[in-house]
């Protein structure tokens, strides 16, 4: 092929690295965001609770100004969106381009040099909009002193990635290749934009409104989704032992998100000229190209091997991380379309979609995922107990809980708005009930995922002692060498 | 596809289309809007906010009271209202016309309505049904208009005369448009509820004063203090369970007062060329000053 010079330097004439040196030199940072991920998720979702707690009953914890609804709950969209999406989607991101390039992670030191301060960045993120220095803007809340070093931590580890990626020992690139390298593109200039047009040079007026828009919709549609997207199709085929139905549709499923999954982010009814609703109300309904293309491919692979879902613990997360994002990618396309959308907006819908992407999507695909690496990665079997299943089952609760009832509760509240003849405290009083199931299923997911914490502390705590103290540790918590390390 | 430079370009390609077509484009298009003559005395619009209600709006953004309240009137369409103006002396032509333009009238009626005018002869027509009725009352000497009716359910609660436009937000740095209505939209709260007082019993205590409300308590924006030498003026006036001990007083901090300055300045009613206003009918003669009985009105003090 006459285009290969580009690639001559990509992967070197080198033997591929065994998997267990790939996985040792991933241990250290991949573990470390993983643990960190998860960490925040318990407090994304602590926060959460709080602030569900306080939109029916408004007497909860209000006589702190840290703890005001306005304040703990951008706290809790923004720990949960950066401190866990992002960042377990970034860990799991860096060992699936090792693992596919078939070659150690590179400068393994910077992704926790950048894991760090990416952590360090979101603490100070998250007690500045506690403080009152929220920005205002959406997904963007954390203040200036915040963002510039998170973007900074953030190319600390998408370097690593590029060079993983660059020194790969297998030439050929698979789908979850073409979604990372896509993603790692994506973040520093969507960030970057939304930075600099809102916060250091601002805009003026509904502009600001705009390029908000436009940044949430790259960040969701694009880049989390991309980041989730390489993550499934990494691993239902793994799991399930068998080849990707289609490469040629994942192609095209891919190419087609990149195009039109990049564009919108107004909604139609904004104080903007109208063109810009129009157009992002037809872009998303382009985007049920690629999440047919994507849907396709993913059931094909499926395909009569339906029964895996009971025993592979990684396989059902991540089957039903990608079920949730075939569900928000259609309900998305729904409830742009204008009808729909002038009963949706301004209600519980919004935020009914937002749960159902992290704790549907991302956060039962980043399960998954955790629930393969992780053993792999400390050579240790997770400890023994329920922990899985009860984390499965109050996943699933959780996830039913905190979307149907919001999707609903949106829906009638929606209906009410639009009859100026309901009064408006009775719009206010109708969203209660379904506000205190969501409550509940916040809790449900806490609970799971605060077990789900520990249990990967403990395996930490286990492989960090029997690497320094063996004698420590009674037989049972003894790390034992994986049977299946020896699989690629 | 084996290529990774290949993939980066179309990303690359992808990417830049759509910050060139959301980002730039929108910003060529409207990124220099200026102020504009508006209002019965043409004064700049939006007015450049007062230093106290930018310090108010600083409380508003840190305390994220828009992650319930937007600021964002939608208008559903329009209607059309036809009014006779004045009825002039061409009294026999003109009550035939009005006869034409509204079949059942009787006799009684029409000349209520030409005594009475400035007086809304129909409402609620399509634009085309408006300017038929008007052709039939098209009377030399007599006058009369079409007025254009914002209509939507936010317009019909009462949140705003017209909706909500781009000019609206000139100088709303950082801008809070809200994606939620946990609470109503306070693009016009101001014109509903003028007294500061109410505003700062509200946020010492919504459910004191709305029934049912979910709204928190901010309570910390207040300070509880003996009372020095004199009562201070500024005191809330706490009845019921609010009440505080004797000896004691609840005064408004410096945020609490310039949050209700804030809100106190939020009164988006300036007709635009963009988002025309129900214009009220002018009287020809001298009482022109005189509001009009039967104009429409939504300005009226609601709380909805």
């Amino acid at each position: 092929m006459p285009a290969e010079t580009g690639s001559s330097t990509a992967c070197s004439a080198s033997p591929p690295v065994p998997v267990n040196e790939i996985d040792r030199s991933c241990r250290t940072p991949v573990v470390f965001l993983l643990a960190c991920s998860q960490a925040w998720l318990v407090i994304g979702l602590l926060f959460g609770v709080i602030s569900s707690i306080k939109l029916h009953g408004p007497g909860f914890l209000s006589g702190s100004e840290w703890l005001a609804y306005g304040r703990i709950y951008p706290a809790a969209q923004n720990a949960l969106a950066y401190g866990f999406a992002a960042q377990a989607l970034l860990g799991v991101g860096l060992w699936i381009l090792a693992r596919l390039g078939r070659v150690t992670l590179q400068g393994a030191g910077i992704p926790i040099v950048g894991g760090i301060f990416w952590n360090l960045s979101v603490a100070l993120g998250l007690l500045g909009i506690l403080a009152g220095h929220n920005t205002a803007y959406d997904w963007l809340e954390m203040p200036r002193y915040a963002s510039g070093p998170l973007f900074f931590s953030y190319l600390l580890i998408a370097i690593c990635a590029i060079m993983t990626f660059k020194l790969r020992r297998e030439c050929a690139l698979y789908v979850s290749q073409w979604y990372l390298l896509a993603a790692l593109l994506w973040f520093p200039w969507i960030y970057s934009t939304a930075q600099l047009l809102l916060i250091i040079f601002p805009v003026r007026g509904v502009l600001q409104a705009v390029v908000n828009g436009w940044f949430v919709q790259n960040l969701f549609d694009i880049w989390l989704g991309s980041l989730g997207l390489a993550a499934i199709f990494y691993f239902l085929p793994k799991t399930l032992d068998r080849p990707l139905h289609s490469r040629y549709l994942a192609l095209f499923g891919f190419w087609a998100l990149l195009f039109f999954g990049s564009w919108g982010g107004m909604y139609a009814g904004a104080p903007v000229p109208k063109w810009l609703g129009s157009l992002s109300i037809v872009f998303k309904v382009m985007t049920l190209i690629p999440l047919l293309a994507v849907g396709l491919n993913l059931y094909r692979t499926m395909a009569g091997k339906w029964s895996a879902v009971k025993t592979d613990a990684a396989l059902g997360f991540v089957a039903l991380g990608a079920l949730c994002y075939l569900l928000v990618g259609v309900v998305g396309i729904l409830s742009v379309l204008r009808t729909v959308s002038e009963r949706t907006l301004f209600t519980l819908f919004t935020p009914g979609m937002t749960n159902l992407y992290l704790f549907g999507f991302v956060a039962l695909t980043v399960a998954g995922a955790m629930y393969y690496i992780v053993p792999r990665l400390l050579e240790a079997e997770w400890p023994s107990g329920g922990t899985q299943t009860f984390h499965f089952w109050t996943s699933v609760a959780g996830i039913a809980l905190v979307t149907l009832p919001l999707l609903f509760g949106g829906l009638t509240q929606g209906a009410k708005l639009n009859d100026p003849q309901a009064p408006f405290i009775s719009v206010v009083r109708s969203i209660i009930p379904f506000l205190g199931l969501s409550t509940l299923g916040g809790t449900l997911l806490l609970i799971g995922n605060a077990a789900l914490l520990g249990r990967i502390s403990k395996a930490m705590l286990a492989t960090c002692c029997g690497s320094c103290c063996p004698g420590l540790l009674s037989a049972s918590q003894k790390p034992r060498a994986l049977a299946s390390g020896g699989k690629v | 596809m084996n290529q990774g430079p290949l993939i980066f370009l179309g990303a690359l390609l992808a990417l830049a289309a759509s910050w060139c077509g959301m980002v730039v484009v929108p910003n060529v298009q409207i990124g220099r809007q200026q102020q504009v003559a508006a209002g019965p005395s043409n004064s700049r619009y939006p007015a450049i906010p007062s230093g106290e209600a930018q310090r108010g709006r600083d409380v508003y953004r840190a305390q994220g009271c828009f992650y319930c309240h937007t600021t964002n009137v939608r208008q559903s369409g329009a209607k059309f209202d036809v009014v006779l103006a004045s009825a002039g002396t061409n009294k026999a032509a003109l009550a035939s016309g009005l006869r034409a333009a509204r079949p059942g009238l009787t006799p009684a009626e029409v000349s209520q309505i030409m005594e009475q005018a400035p007086k809304p002869v129909l409402q609620g027509l399509t634009r085309a049904e408006a300017e038929t009725a008007l052709k039939h009352l098209t009377v030399p000497d007599a006058k009369a208009e079409i007025i254009l009716v914002p209509t939507g359910p936010d317009i019909e609660r009462g949140w705003g005369r017209r909706m909500s436009v781009a000019q609206d937000y000139l100088f709303d740095q950082p801008l809070m448009l809200s994606k939620q209505r946990i609470g109503p939209d306070l693009t016009t709260i101001a014109a509903r509820q003028r007294d500061p007082s109410w505003h700062l019993l509200h946020l010492y205590n919504p459910q004191s004063k709305v029934n049912g409300s979910t709204m928190p308590p901010y309570r910390f924006l207040f300070e509880k203090r003996k009372i020095g030498r004199h009562p201070s003026p500024d005191a809330l006036q706490l009845t019921g369970e609010d009440a505080v001990e004797p000896g004691y007083e609840v005064v408004p901090t410096e945020r609490a007062r310039a949050l209700v300055a804030y809100l106190l300045s939020m009164d988006a009613q300036f007709g635009l060329f963009e988002a025309p206003l129900p214009v009220e009918p002018k009287r020809p003669d001298a009482t022109t000053n005189q509001p009009s009985a039967t104009a429409p009105t939504n300005a009226a003090p609601t709380n909805r």
